[in-house]
């Protein structure tokens, strides 16, 4: 589903960079990644998902090369293919929660395209138990209810990669296990591929597969 | 890049920020319509003025200031300009060189100017009565179309003419006049004045009265009597009449020649050219004859120079408004997209492309302006048909 190798990554005028080894993930394999803070995991993540480019390495995701992709191919790519849950969610604050779920197929222009989209947001919202406030506005949501507003969102499509940057981040306790459980469900119900990244070995239970970054990476001195 | 997806946000967003939405586009509305309406309404007003005085050969009055002359005799605004004796603007009709009608337009009754004049006035001007007839005798009057409708006087009724000064004993006292007639409408000034036998307005002025034969009042009454039978003179406590009626019309009487007893200003129709150039010719010394021979277009002509050049100014400086608010809704946009960073870097990680993101933020540009713009033409509209009514009720 996912594969990396040999990722060299550095953010442009930092002194931070991404070394990654080798990296691979199963379909409908539930992953997560833990590690230290600021050893890269949403570096990874975004890596995976497009919104970087690496300077050099492949990433393949559903067979497609990443890196080989033009800008827009990507963008419509990361729409079709991957889900993604941030840790501060990205709700748009004047889009009501079911406009919020069906936005991936605003931005594509694929809405009147999709016949079972609305119907499946729908069920979404449903399924996690927030139908009652499709209507409502994120500013008068909770935590919870928008974090599974974000999952929603990055359900609908039916994608085939679910990425989850820190998706319990903003939340108590209470709600982490809850919100994670909800995650691993979804997307096996979806027979998606769950990556997660997480700083919190409370959350870990259930996934297929924990991951350290730290052990990933290349850790020989960085020639440039 | 996703043409309804940017529409579908840009509207979403701007249905969110209604109260910041609707501040840019009526301030943007009132910057493009300003301009336009000083346009329409200086328009509409240079017609306006410019077909009554088009319709109105020659003026005359008191020499001072012209335009002021005309206000009074044309639109009969300006009550206080200074007046002249009826015989000395009647002169202007000797020779038989042109028609003199007279104006006296200084009182008013419920708020409408009362127009004393002649019934030539009502030929010049081409009026119609729509009930009743001319007014025939001392006290009549024939009400304009705008009069009768706002204060729903008919043939029969009466209207009172306002006192001058309430606590004045010496001053103008009101004389209740009746109306023999409603004239058709004319969207003149002619619609919200009240016409009245010029000697009807000496009556209210005091110049004419009547009260009860002063040979028949009490003793008591009288203070004494001019030499050979002349005129008796009588104390206060004589009543005058208030209103000229057929029972006491014989006891109404001017105390005074006539011809000395002022009007403010005197339509003149000449008979042909060359009797207007001989009577323009005849009133070139204003300074010396006390009176002014004006033409009202000429007038107009020069108070619309003045007025197009303060226009030129308005509207540039309007203009200057308009850029200004322009930039002001620009920086607006601007400091507002930097708010949004946050949400177009959202749009982007999800996958929305740099042009559809730069097309939701043309998108909601344009609306605010296409919508100020359109508002603009439609309350341009609006305002070019209510023009008329707008300028009347401006001009007076």
């Amino acid at each position: 589903m996912v594969s990396c190798a040999q990722v060299r990554y550095r953010y442009p005028g930092e002194s931070f960079s991404l070394r990654l080894e080798r990296f691979e993930t199963a379909a409908g394999e539930t992953v997560a990644i833990v590690g230290p803070s600021g050893c890269g995991k949403t570096t990874l993540l975004r890596l995976i998902s497009g919104i970087l480019t690496p300077q050099s390495g492949e990433i393949t995701v559903s067979g497609r090369s990443i890196g080989r992709l033009s800008f827009a191919e990507r963008q419509r790519f990361r729409i079709a293919t991957i889900g993604l849950v941030f840790q501060e969610f990205e709700l748009l604050d004047y889009l009501t929660v079911r406009q919020n779920v069906l936005l991936p197929y605003r931005i594509s222009g694929t809405l009147a395209a999709d016949d079972g989209a609305e119907a499946r947001a729908a069920a979404l919202l449903e399924q996690t138990g927030i139908a009652a406030l499709a209507d409502r506005l994120p500013g008068e949501l909770s935590q919870g209810e928008r974090q599974r507003t974000a999952l929603c969102r990055a359900l609908v499509t039916r994608p085939a990669l679910i990425l989850a940057d820190e998706p319990t981040g903003s939340l108590d306790p209470e709600n982490q296990a809850r919100s994670v459980a909800l995650l691993r469900e979804q997307a096996g119900a979806a027979g998606a591929a769950l990556i997660m990244v997480t700083h919190d070995p409370e959350v870990l239970d259930g996934f297929d597969r924990v991951v350290r970054l730290p052990d990933l990476l290349d850790r020989t001195p960085d020639a440039a | 890049m996703n043409l309804a997806g940017s529409f579908y946000l840009g509207l979403a967003y701007l249905r969110r920020q209604r109260a910041k939405t609707l501040l840019l586009t009526g301030a943007l509305t009132v910057a493009l319509l300003l301009p336009v309406a000083i346009t329409v309404l200086v328009g509409e007003a240079e017609t306006h003025l410019r077909s009554r005085a088009a319709g109105t050969p020659l003026l005359l009055g008191a020499r001072g200031s012209a335009l002021e002359l005309v206000f009074n005799g044309l639109y009969f605004t300006k009550p206080e300009i200074a007046t002249r004796p009826r015989q000395e603007t009647d002169a202007a009709g000797r020779d038989g060189l042109a028609t003199v009608i007279p104006v006296y337009a200084r009182f008013s009754a419920q708020g409408h100017r009362i127009v004393g004049t002649t019934l030539d006035y009502f030929r010049l001007r081409g009026l119609d009565l729509r009930e009743g007839r001319p007014f025939a005798r001392l006290g009549d009057c024939v009400v304009g179309h705008a009069v009768a409708e706002a204060a729903g006087i008919r043939p029969g009724d009466a209207v009172v003419s306002s006192p001058e000064a309430v606590f004045d004993l010496a001053g103008v006292y009101p004389l209740k006049m009746r109306v023999t007639g409603v004239l058709s409408p004319t969207g003149t000034p002619d619609d919200r004045a009240i016409f009245a036998d010029v000697k009807t307005t000496w009556i209210i002025e005091g110049l004419a009265h009547g009260h009860d034969d002063a040979r028949q009042v009490d003793e008591s009454q009288v203070l004494g009597q001019e030499p050979d039978g002349g005129n008796v003179k009588l104390n206060a406590s004589v009543v005058e009449y208030n209103e000229v009626t057929e029972s006491n019309l014989a006891n109404f009487h001017f105390h005074g020649d006539p011809g000395a007893f002022p009007i403010t200003a005197a339509i003149v129709v000449p008979r042909d050219e060359k009797s207007r150039t001989i009577l323009l010719g005849r009133y070139q010394d204003a300074d010396r004859l006390g009176v002014q021979l004006v033409e009202p277009g000429a007038v107009m002509d020069d108070l619309f120079d003045t007025v197009f050049q303060v226009q030129r100014l308005v509207v540039a400086a309007l203009v200057l408004v308009g850029v200004a608010a322009l930039a002001m809704a620009l920086l607006v946009f601007l400091l507002s997209n930097r708010l949004r960073a946050r949400e177009f870097s959202s749009l982007r990680q999800i996958g929305a492309d740099p042009g559809t993101i730069r097309l939701l933020v043309a998108f909601e540009g344009v609306f605010v302006l296409s919508a100020s713009a359109v508002a603009a033409a439609l309350l341009a509209v609006v305002l070019k048909g209510a023009a008329p009514v707008l300028v009347r009720l401006l001009t007076g």
